[in-house]
Order: structure tokens, then C-alpha cells, then sequence
């Protein structure tokens, strides 16, 4: 086999930290190899040398492709060179078309004149390589973020790369557009091509990859092929330590019911009578985790955020906090009922990044730590120290700028918002997206700890070992319809799934 | 707690680096005056105009700041300071009302069009940018009617003394020692209710002497005041707006939805805020604070014009920019707009005071507020 692509000792300093310490890589034609690590680790850092985000002379070490050193001073010459990467936030332009943004940069054109036919030729035939029922006339703003990230795919692959990365390509993907991304990876291998695939999903990980090279503290701390490793080994290497089962043992005892939510049915704001949430009921009591297990697009948010009052299209249903009906026509109203809510998407929903992290964690609760007109700064500080030090999120002070930490301890900042609030229920939507093993785990047993102290919990979640191993009853949504129910022992993997894709 | 002791006050010192780069600049610029024009500029007399020719903008500014920070904009300030202006001057002349009705009236139809466009803003989802684009040659349009494009001319000595009169300089000592009493009062407090929630136990006297630089302030312009004529009316009613304006955005709930809404709106919505409200209520505040500085502009002049007030809508943009403020929401403070305000005065003063050509003075302010967020951006990174 012919060895790709070879980065020989690379060391990479920011003011104060070294990021990358002597790392090295290899990748053989047509290999599929896995880089994995916590969050901070270095694997974004390692990538953006190789595509020469960062120009060859800020780093040190070697760079060879097929052979011949490299020195990329820019992206395009990275380009060049046949290295294609796909990074985890997404690189398209959401107001042009499909076919603007695979060729953007590149359109075929004479004399500065663009040739609309051949863009929209060509990219309706990378569309159907890919299988992909897109029109590439549609803006991508339009587009779900699944199909978003693999017309990312189709602009890689009209470029003839011969090297493609990949960081964390399936985190917004379903279940069914992750079987697609997986059958064209399977067909760039058969082609020679080498893939350098980065992911937190360790499940993916093992199912596709050749090789595993395993980054902590910005070194490489090994690389071994597949088939001599397992799961807790590469968890271990990742942290640096045995985590052991990374979901908590659980023995909640349950109380009254916390909330009801009966037939509930939210219409699409841009189709009024298309619902996306069609008639769910549930309840949860004191102490438990109920956990929304569902693909993409089944509903699963919107039901969150109708019940929460955030909803902005039309909305029926009751909703019962302790046994009281209440009337939840906002946020606010939804909070004052004692319902806390972690939205997806923190960077988006959940944080102020400019702001620091008492101001962020105080502003859901804040008429309630200060007063209702006026601050108080004393109590702000020391409602925020506290929740630092029980979520130990790592931060020099309360002061500290939300936008320069890491995913990890943003979302510990968020969680302590909603806990400001005192809340009765909480509702959390994809907790753990994005964030890195370590961090993950404290979640859990954060969640965990809440339970136990009473809160009732409504987790939705895209990963489906984490709605199993933390949730006490597991609802299924599919297409806006409660499709299946289990308890604790008798979900399965398969079962859930079996609900979530409507077979059940 | 020791290092998060260290890491507030690192957080401070930044913040505070802009603010001493801003007062550097106002030095550098006052001394260049000063040298320029034979030491006019910094004489009492001339400080004390250019605090007045400070106070309207700087009214303006003040609520001009709440609205930005909100992310939104408000370009209609100068047409509606003409209107609310020749309103009140209308009433106070033409129909013979009192005093009192008349400065309330001024406030009221400023309170009232800011509510007005706050609502086309957060409930009817009109860009503020173009609701107040609509208002600047809409109000303008109005005061011109009303007036038949005439100018009222004032004689009621109390109205004119908001604009012309001094504070006696017994009433400015009077004022200052309540200033520094409340300066220390506040000081007392802060180390009083830290040591009460462990924070920084006993650091009385580190308050107290970061009590010392604003009561220097106080005295020195009390002394400059007096040396003339004593405060200018004008110039304690901005004092007072801009009081009231560090208060709100600092010391209120209020005040820190308004940042949260700028900083991302959605985040503010989610976590329970009323952002619509909110905007509403930023425009309102900035419409007061535009009926306020109509009052003064009136008095001053002693008649209400039609075309008073043109371009004063990017003065006060402007003051808040120099200031720090970011044009895309979520931050800025009001010692810096108040601050921006000073600048712009200053030059304006300044540059008349050299006799430069309009021309000139527009091309140099110009200039100095491009590169004064220039620099701003560069000190960013």
C-alpha cells in the first residue's frame, strides 16, 4: 500500500500553549484512519496545518504528500495538492444555491462570465453519485443541517481530493443520511482514497476505520490498527485514565407527577396545517429521567420548545406543573412555572459569548438572585461561584468570558443558568453534543445527582446509548407521533430504533 | 479566591485601558487646542462652553447608547428634537400655556414617538433602522407643517434660563458635597455587602481610594465651573441623564436584558427575557431623553427652528462609536458615549476656535471617527 500522506513531528505553539507537541501521522492509500481525543486535544489544530489554515513556517516539522514535502501557504494550495477537508462548522454560504456553493470559488467560467448550465449540470450529477435527492437550484439555508453537510461532501468530492478529512461529519446527521455518508465513504475507499476522520462517536469509529491514532495534551499517544483495540481501551488512552462504565449507576425513586403534558400538537409556522408535533401526551415524575429517543426532524425539540412557550408557530395542548394546569404562553411564563430549559445548540440558544459567565448564568434567574429591578452584584457573584465549584466548570473566575471556554464547560454554563432558576422540571435538548468524553461523563452524573435530589428530567438526545443509559423510561417520536414507549429494562437498542423509523 | 481575585481585577484593567485611552485622547486633543489657540482653549470661560455645547449630544447620546446596545438604531433624534422642541415652544407662545406644561409637553411627545417607533420596531418586525429612517424625514416633515417652516421665537424668561442660566456657585458646592457624600456612601457599601457575601474581606480602604479619582473630578469641576459663572444649567441636566443612564445599564435588571438582548437575542428570548418589550422601552427612553435636550436647545437659541437638530442623530451615533460602542448590539457604556460626546465637542470647539474652514472641520471629524474604531478594532485582536 502507498503511504498518502506522512506529517512528521509537528509542534504548533499559541502565545503561552503548545498546542501540537511532536505529533505525528500516516495515512496509506485507501485508508480509512480515525483520529480521535477530548475536546482540546489537538485534532482540529493538527488538521488546520494540514490544510494550511496555518501556512507552512508557523508550525514545525514535516509535511510529505505521496512522497514530497509540502509547504501549504495557503488553503488553496492545500487544495491543490488533493487534500480536502470537511470542518465541523460548516463552511456553505446559506443564501447562494446548492450548486453556487459546490463551485464557489471555482465556477466554470470564460471571460469572467459564469456558465450557469455546466454549475448546475455538473452538481445535479455529483448530487445523484451521492444519491442525494437535492435540487442543487435550492439555497442551502433551505436545507436541513444533514443534507447541508453532505452537499459539503459533494463540493469535497467535485474537487478530486485524494485526501479527505472529516471532523465530526454524522453529529447533525440521522440515522438513515448516516448510512448514505457511510456508503460513499466505503466507495472514496474502494477508489484510493485516504480519510482522516474525526469523531467523538466511537461506535463510528470502530465500524468504519482501518487505523486509530489516539491525541491527548496536543501529543500523540498512539496508533494501532482496529482490530487490537476495544472501546474502554481507546476511552482510556483518550482521557488518560479507565473511566469505567461512562453512565452512572442509577436507582431513582420517583414522586409525585412533576408534569403533565397532554395532547399536545404544534403546526409547522411556515405550513399552518402541516404538524410537526402531533398530539403527544406525557408525563414525568419527581426523580426521573425520561429520555425523547427520535431521528432528526420526528418532533422531538419542537415538543420541548412548545411546551417551554417558545414555539413561534401554532400550538395546542394542556400542560399540568404539579397537578396545576397551567397557561405557558412564553419563556417567562414557562419559568415561572419552575420548567428550566437547556436548548440545543448553545452557541446559538443558550449564550451571550461575549458576555461573561455570571452574566450568563444569572439571566434566567436573575429577578430572583438580584431583585426585580435592581442588580445585585454580590449575590450574582457568589449564586454563580457556587454553581462553578458543584458543576466544576474550569474557569479562572465567574468573570471569565463564556465565548473562551471550552464546549464542555459552555455547556456546564448553561445547565447552571436553568439551575439558577430552581427549577421543578428540566428540560434538556441534546446535552452533550459536541463536547468531549471527560465533559460528557460529568454531565451524566450531574444529571444523575439532579434526579436523585427530586428534579424531574425530559432529555432528548440523538445518542441513543445516552438515552439509554441515563433515562428511567425511554419515549419514541417519529414524524411527530409518540411511536413507541419502554421502561428502563425493557429498551433496547433495537427496539428504539425499530420506534424512531416507524417499524415498530 | 485568591486567583479569582487576580483574574477581576486583570478583567477591570482591561476595560479600563479603553477608558484611560479615551481620557488620554481627550487630554492629547485639549492640549493640542490649548497650544494651538494661544491658550484659550482650556480657560474656564471656554471649558465652560464647551461642556454646553457638550450637553445635547451628550443627552441624546445617553439614550441613543441603550438603543444601540439593544441592536437596534435610531435616526430620527434630530427631526424629533426640532418637533418636540417647536411643540413646546407653540404651546408656551402661541397658546399661551404655562411652564410646566410646556417642558412636559416636549418630554411627552418624545416619549411618546419613541414608544410609537419602538412598537413598528418589536411588534410589527420593521427594521429600526428604517423606522426611524421613515421618522427622520417624517417628523421633520411635521414641524415644518406646523410651523409653516417658521421659526417661534421665545420670550419667556424662565424658559430660557434651561438653556442660558448658570447654578448659583453656592447651590455648585452644595451639589458637589451631595456628589462626594454619595460617592463614599456607595464606596462604604460595596465593601460593606462584599464582606458580607466573603468576598474580598475588608477591602474598605481599596474602595475608598478608587472613591478618590471621581471625587478629584467633582472638585476640580466645581472649581473650573465656578471660576466662570458656575454650572450651566444645560450641563447639570446631562450630568443627571447620564447618571441616570449608568444607573439603568448598570445597576438594573432592566439594564443587563438590554446588553443580553444585543449580545444574541435569541438566548435573551429563551431565557424568559421580554425582548419586545424591552425594545419598546429603549425607545421610549431614548425619546424622554430627546424631549429633554429639545427643551435646552429651545431655551438656548430662545426660539424653536424648523431645521434645528439637522444631522444631531449621527453626532450622537457618533459620540457613542468613539465610545466603544458596537454598532452590532450588545456592548458600549455610558461613560464611554458620554465620553464620545466630549470628543466630538471638543473638536467642534476647538476647530471653530482656530477659525478652520467648515469644510476642514467636516473632513477632520470625519476622519477621527473612522480612525478612532479603527483603532478600536485593532485593540480588539
Amino acid at each position: 500500500m502507498n503511504t498518502l500522506l506522512e506529517m512528521k513531528h509537528i509542534t504548533k505553539e499559541f502565545p503561552g500553549v503548545k498546542a501540537l507537541d511532536d505529533v505525528n501521522l500516516d495515512l496509506f492509500e485507501g485508508e480509512f484512519h480515525a483520529l480521535v481525543g477530548e475536546n482540546g486535544a489537538g485534532k482540529s489544530t493538527l488538521m488546520k496545518v494540514l490544510s494550511g489554515v496555518y501556512p507552512y513556517g508557523t508550525y514545525e516539522g514535516e509535511i510529505r504528500v505521496e512522497g514530497e514535502e509540502k509547504r501549504f501557504a495557503t488553503i488553496r494550495e492545500a487544495e491543490e495538492a488533493g487534500i480536502a477537508i470537511i470542518f465541523q462548522e460548516l463552511s456553505l454560504v446559506k443564501e447562494l444555491t446548492v450548486g453556487e456553493n459546490i463551485f464557489l470559488g471555482r465556477e466554470p467560467s470564460r471571460f469572467g462570465v459564469i456558465n450557469w448550465t455546466e454549475i448546475y449540470h455538473k452538481s445535479a450529477e455529483l448530487l445523484k453519485e451521492l444519491n442525494l435527492d437535492i435540487n442543487p437550484r435550492t439555497e442551502v439555508g433551505n436545507l436541513g443541517i444533514g443534507q447541508q453537510q453532505l452537499v459539503e461532501i459533494a463540493k469535497a468530492l467535485s474537487q478530486d481530493a485524494k485526501i479527505l478529512v472529516l471532523d465530526e461529519p454524522t453529529a447533525a446527521l440521522t440515522e438513515s443520511e448516516v448510512e448514505t455518508l457511510f456508503e460513499i465513504l466505503r466507495n472514496l475507499k474502494k477508489r484510493g482514497v485516504g480519510m482522516i476522520y474525526i469523531s467523538h462517536k466511537l461506535d463510528e469509529v470502530f465500524r468504519m476505520s482501518d487505523r486509530i491514532t489516539v491525541l491527548r495534551d496536543g501529543q500523540t499517544i498512539s496508533t494501532e490498527s482496529t482490530m487490537a483495540l476495544d472501546k474502554d481501551k481507546v476511552i482510556a488512552l483518550m482521557v488518560g485514565r479507565e473511566v469505567g462504565d461512562i453512565f452512572p449507576e442509577t436507582t431513582h425513586d420517583f414522586g409525585a407527577t412533576a408534569l403533565e403534558v397532554r395532547n399536545l400538537t404544534a403546526y409547522d409556522p411556515d405550513h399552518p396545517d402541516k404538524k410537526l408535533v402531533d398530539d403527544v401526551s406525557f408525563s414525568v415524575r419527581k426523580g426521573e429521567v425520561l429520555g425523547i429517543a427520535g431521528l432528526m426532524g420526528a418532533g422531538r425539540s419542537e415538543l420541548l420548545t412548545a411546551v417551554f412557550g417558545a414555539w413561534k408557530g401554532k400550538s395546542t395542548g394542556e400542560v399540568l406543573v404539579e397537578g396545576q394546569k397551567v397557561s405557558i404562553r412564553s419563556p417567562h411564563d414557562a419559568i415561572k412555572s419552575g420548567i428550566g430549559f437547556v436548548t440545543e445548540d448553545r452557541k446559538r440558544y443558550g449564550l451571550i459569548l461575549d458576555q461573561t459567565i455570571m452574566d450568563n448564568s444569572t439571566l434566567a434567574g436573575l429577578d430572583r438572585i438580584s431583585g426585580k429591578f435592581l442588580t445585585h452584584r454580590s449575590r450574582e457573584v457568589v449564586a454563580t461561584k457556587q454553581s462553578m465549584e458543584s458543576l466544576r466548570v474550569k474557569a479562572n473566575s465567574p468573570m471569565t468570558v463564556t465565548g473562551t471556554l471550552s464546549g464542555g464547560n459552555q455547556q456546564k454554563v448553561v445547565l447552571s443558568k436553568w439551575l439558577l432558576i430552581k427549577p421543578k422540571v428540566l428540560f434538556l435538548d441534546e446535552p452533550t453534543r459536541g463536547i468531549d468524553v471527560g465533559a460528557k461523563q460529568e454531565i451524566y452524573l450531574e444529571i444523575n445527582r439532579l434526579a436523585k435530589e427530586g428534579l424531574a428530567i425530559v432529555m432528548v438526545s440523538s445518542e441513543l446509548p445516552e438515552v439509554l443509559g441515563l433515562s428511567d423510561r425511554i419515549f419514541v417520536l417519529h414524524e411527530g407521533k409518540l411511536t413507541g414507549q419502554f421502561s428502563r429494562e425493557e429498551a433496547t437498542p433495537e427496539k428504539v430504533m425499530a420506534a424512531a423509523t416507524g417499524h415498530a | 479566591m485568591a486567583e479569582t481575585a487576580k483574574s477581576s481585577k486583570l478583567k477591570l484593567q482591561t476595560s479600563a485601558l479603553r477608558a484611560y485611552t479615551m481620557l488620554g485622547a481627550l487630554v492629547i486633543i485639549w492640549l493640542f487646542f490649548h497650544w494651538q489657540t494661544g491658550s484659550i482653549f482650556l480657560t474656564p470661560r471656554n471649558l465652560s462652553n464647551l461642556m454646553l455645547q457638550t450637553s445635547v449630544t451628550g443627552i441624546i447620546a445617553v439614550g441613543m447608547l441603550m438603543v444601540i446596545i439593544s441592536g437596534n438604531i435610531d435616526l430620527s433624534v434630530g427631526s424629533l428634537l426640532a418637533l418636540a422642541g417647536g411643540i413646546s415652544a407653540i404651546l408656551l407662545t402661541d397658546y399661551g400655556y404655562g411652564l410646566v406644561p410646556a417642558i412636559l409637553a416636549a418630554i411627552a411627545v418624545g416619549i411618546l414617538i419613541g414608544f410609537f417607533q419602538g412598537f413598528l420596531t418589536a411588534y410589527a418586525h420593521i427594521p429600526a433602522f428604517i423606522v426611524t429612517l421613515g421618522g427622520l424625514l417624517a417628523w421633520r416633515g411635521a414641524i415644518k407643517g406646523i410651523t409653516q417652516s417658521e421659526t417661534i421665537p421665545i420670550s419667556d424668561d424662565t424658559f430660557k434660563a434651561i438653556g442660558q442660566q448658570y447654578v448659583p456657585p453656592s447651590a455648585g458646592w452644595v451639589i458637589a458635597a451631595i456628589a462626594i457624600l454619595l460617592v463614599l456612601y456607595f464606596s462604604f457599601r460595596r465593601a460593606q455587602t462584599q464582606k458580607e457575601y466573603g468576598l474580598g474581606e475588608g477591602n474598605l480602604s481599596a474602595q475608598l481610594i478608587g472613591a478618590l479619582a471621581p471625587i478629584a473630578g467633582i472638585i476640580i469641576f466645581i472649581v473650573v465651573m465656578n471660576s466662570y459663572a458656575g454650572i450651566p444649567n444645560p450641563v447639570l441636566i446631562f450630568l443627571a441623564v447620564a447618571m441616570f443612564g449608568f444607573f439603568i445599564t448598570n445597576n438594573t435588571t432592566f439594564g443587563r436584558y438590554i446588553y443580553a438582548i444585543g449580545g444574541n437575542a435569541d438566548a435573551a428570548r429563551l431565557s424568559g427575557i421580554n425582548n419586545r418589550a424591552v425594545i419598546l422601552a429603549v425607545f421610549a427612553i431614548l425619546g424622554a431623553f430627546t424631549g429633554i435636550a429639545s427643551l435646552i436647545y429651545t431655551a438656548r437659541v430662545a426660539s424653536a427652528t424648523p431645521d434645528a437638530g439637522t444631522l444631531l442623530e449621527l453626532d450622537a451615533i457618533a459620540a457613542c462609536v468613539i465610545g466603544g460602542t458596537s454598532l452590532m448590539g450588545g456592548r458600549g457604556t455610558v461613560f464611554g458615549a458620554c465620553l464620545g460626546a466630549l470628543i466630538m465637542a471638543s473638536l467642534d470647539n476647538g476647530m471653530s476656535l482656530l477659525n478652520l474652514p467648515d469644510f476642514m472641520q467636516e473632513l477632520i471629524k470625519g476622519s477621527i471617527l473612522v480612525a478612532a474604531v479603527g483603532l478600536d478594532m485593532i485593540g480588539r485582536k
